[in-house]
């Protein structure tokens, strides 16, 4: 009874969401370019597209919209294909983080929220020590101590990006623990760990997806970071090290790595981040009316 | 709860959250990262270079002695040498320091005020075009990396256009100015995206509060609201906002200093991350997370000072 009842209820909030977004020109606009880019990602990581990014096709520094669209790098490789193999490593870098981070958040708010006493206090303690040190010392030191490479670029920032969605579970779930519905799930012998994930997880789900898509490109711009600072992608090019690259370029007059790199990232980023925001308006019931 | 016996508890609360910091550094840095003296001593060295130096680093010591070493280091502020540079890193941390903040505490008030009379302004169009644009520029601003706002400004401005000192700095009053003047104004650049953001939720917020809306049944005008009620009531949140990032300007802006060769804490963060250099990473990370401590125990108690609903919950 309690379950099909709030079967009714959540669905309604999706397609009250899903109704929004549909008349929001901007939102689906976003919606598409971040389709396009996973869709890019996904042909190169198949090895579809941009697998001969490595060839040198021309000369030096080939300058762009001549024969070569975006021009060539210093070794005479297409900037282009660099760009599109960039957003392979890019989109990965997104995923790859926010689910890490989605599923520490999720497990430890939840189990916080739930359990309180004890466990609350510890995993309260847990997160308040991880928040105190500054993202950036968090970030370099666990890349540094991981080494480099693509792999050590996920686990660094997805173990230092979930504090954020632990401390907004754990408070939703304290508010749902005593709810009718929860309480209708244990007369009906529902235990502990089916009630937090079965029934209260999907009634703050839209948390979670909100905090996924700034997270994904909140990631994406930390990626250009670790790159700079030499902790990032080894052997693959990314938009992070063709900005890296840049900083030699510049005053060389060659503008056009970065202005590839600069403007493929600011698409995607942007489009999460105008998501992000219709999707909060369209499913924080808080905000509704405003 | 009183008053006194809140504030106790919030500073008793910093030693198991201190020795959570020292736990977590010593885990990555004794025990994930295991032992440097490879790395240290070259592929060439013999088992009892090695061993010699272990014992000098104090790595032979148990992980028990090791880790309290970590926590006296918190307390005592003695991180001990540095391994690329042998000064002491206390001292380096000094001299570090006033550079750092040369660069940072003026970019970041500016920043700050800045933001907040944008934010303010937009309030007060909320819902219009203007506001929708500003918001969507905002958005733009952010969707671009901050290393390309420093790499493009400091190219463009300085080295083409000759307006301001490429990199280098001096000391003392005036004269580090023309070294800090492009940074600080990219600086607030890159701030204003998330802050104007910020702010103007936090105004948005109060705006649809009940007492906004009897001070509008009773007359008052949409300026003398916005300045005198709403921006008062939204204090509590843009200060914690403000005082929260303070303890991050210690440790200076990384990219800035790297980029601008300003001697200061950030750069010197990077310089031992390039060499290898343990210790000084350590004490960075450890400083700046008591920093943060610090802070936020500040603004905790600030709080329940000025807001007594706090105390409650």
């Amino acid at each position: 009874m309690g379950s099909s009842n709030q079967k009714t209820k959540s669905k309604s909030l999706w397609i009250h969401a899903f109704d929004q977004i549909k008349r929001d020109k901007l939102a689906i606009t976003a919606l598409a370019i971040v389709c396009l880019y996973f869709l890019i990602a996904f042909l190169s990581w198949a090895g579809i597209i941009a697998a001969d990014w490595n060839k040198e096709i021309g000369p030096s520094y080939a300058e762009p919209f001549g024969d070569y669209l975006l021009g060539l790098d210093l070794f005479g490789r297409s900037v282009f294909i660099k760009m599109i193999k960039g957003t392979e490593v890019a989109m990965s870098v997104g995923l790859l983080t926010g689910l890490i981070s989605m599923v520490i958040g999720v497990t430890l708010g939840g189990i916080a929220g739930y359990f309180g006493g004890k466990v609350d206090e510890v995993i309260v303690w847990f997160y308040t020590v991880f928040s105190s040190i500054p993202n950036i010392m968090l970030l370099m030191a666990i890349a540094f101590v991981l080494g480099k490479g693509l792999m050590s670029v996920y686990l660094a920032l997805g173990l230092t990006g979930w504090v954020g969605l632990c401390r907004l579970i754990r408070g939703e779930v304290i508010r749902h623990k005593d709810r009718e519905y929860v309480q209708a799930a244990s007369a009906i012998g529902g235990g502990d760990f089916r009630k937090l994930f079965k029934h209260i997880l999907p009634n703050v789900l839209h948390l979670v997806i909100i905090n996924f898509s700034l997270q994904f490109q909140s990631a994406i711009k930390s990626e250009v970071i670790l790159s700079y600072l030499g902790l990032g992608v080894q052997g693959t090019p990314s938009w992070g090290t063709m900005i890296d690259d840049a900083k030699l370029e510049l005053a060389r007059g060659v503008w056009w790595q970065l202005a590839a790199a600069t403007f493929a990232m600011f698409f995607v980023v942007l489009a999460f981040n105008i998501l992000g925001d219709a999707l909060r308006d369209a499913l924080d019931p808080k905000l509704k009316g405003k | 709860m009183s008053l006194w016996t809140y504030i106790i508890r919030r500073l008793l609360y910093v030693i198991p959250v201190v020795l959570g910091v020292c736990l977590v550094v010593f885990v990555l840095f004794n025990v994930v990262l295991g032992d440097p003296t490879q790395i240290l001593l070259g592929k060439h060295a013999t088992a009892a270079q090695m061993a010699e130096m272990r014992a000098e680093l104090g790595l032979d010591q148990s992980w028990f002695i090791q880790y309290i070493d970590v926590v006296k280091s918190a307390f005592t502020f003695d991180f001990g040498r540095s391994w690329s540079t042998k000064q002491e890193i206390i001292s380096m941390i000094k001299e570090g320091a006033i550079p750092s903040l040369t660069l940072s505490l003026p970019a970041f008030f500016i920043a700050t005020v800045f933001s907040i009379v944008i934010s303010l302004f937009v309030s007060f169009y909320r819902g219009g075009l203007l506001d929708k644009t500003i918001v969507l520029v905002c958005v733009g601003l952010m969707s671009v990396s901050s290393l390309v706002y420093i790499l493009y400004g400091q190219w463009f401005f300085a080295y083409k256009l000759g307006l301001f000192e490429i990199s280098g700095y001096e000391e003392g009053f005036p004269y580090f100015i023309p070294y800090v003047a492009l940074p600080v104004i990219i600086w607030v650049i890159i701030s204003l995206g998330p802050d104007v953001r910020f702010y103007r939720t936090v105004m948005l917020d109060e705006i649809y509060m009940d007492y906004v809306r009897t001070a509008r049944a009773k007359g008052l005008s949409e300026k003398v609201i916005l300045f005198k009620h709403v921006l008062k009531n939204a204090m509590i949140p843009i200060i914690t906002y403000v005082i929260i990032q303070l303890p991050f300007l210690i440790l200076g802006a990384l990219l800035f200093e790297s980029f601008f060769s300003i001697p200061g804490l950030g750069g010197m963060t990077l310089t031992a991350i390039n060499s290898l250099d343990f210790p000084v990473i350590r004490a960075m990370t450890v400083l700046s997370a008591i920093a943060y401590i610090v802070f936020s125990v500040i603004t905790d108690v600030l709080y329940t000072v000025v807001d007594p609903r706090v105390r409650l919950s």
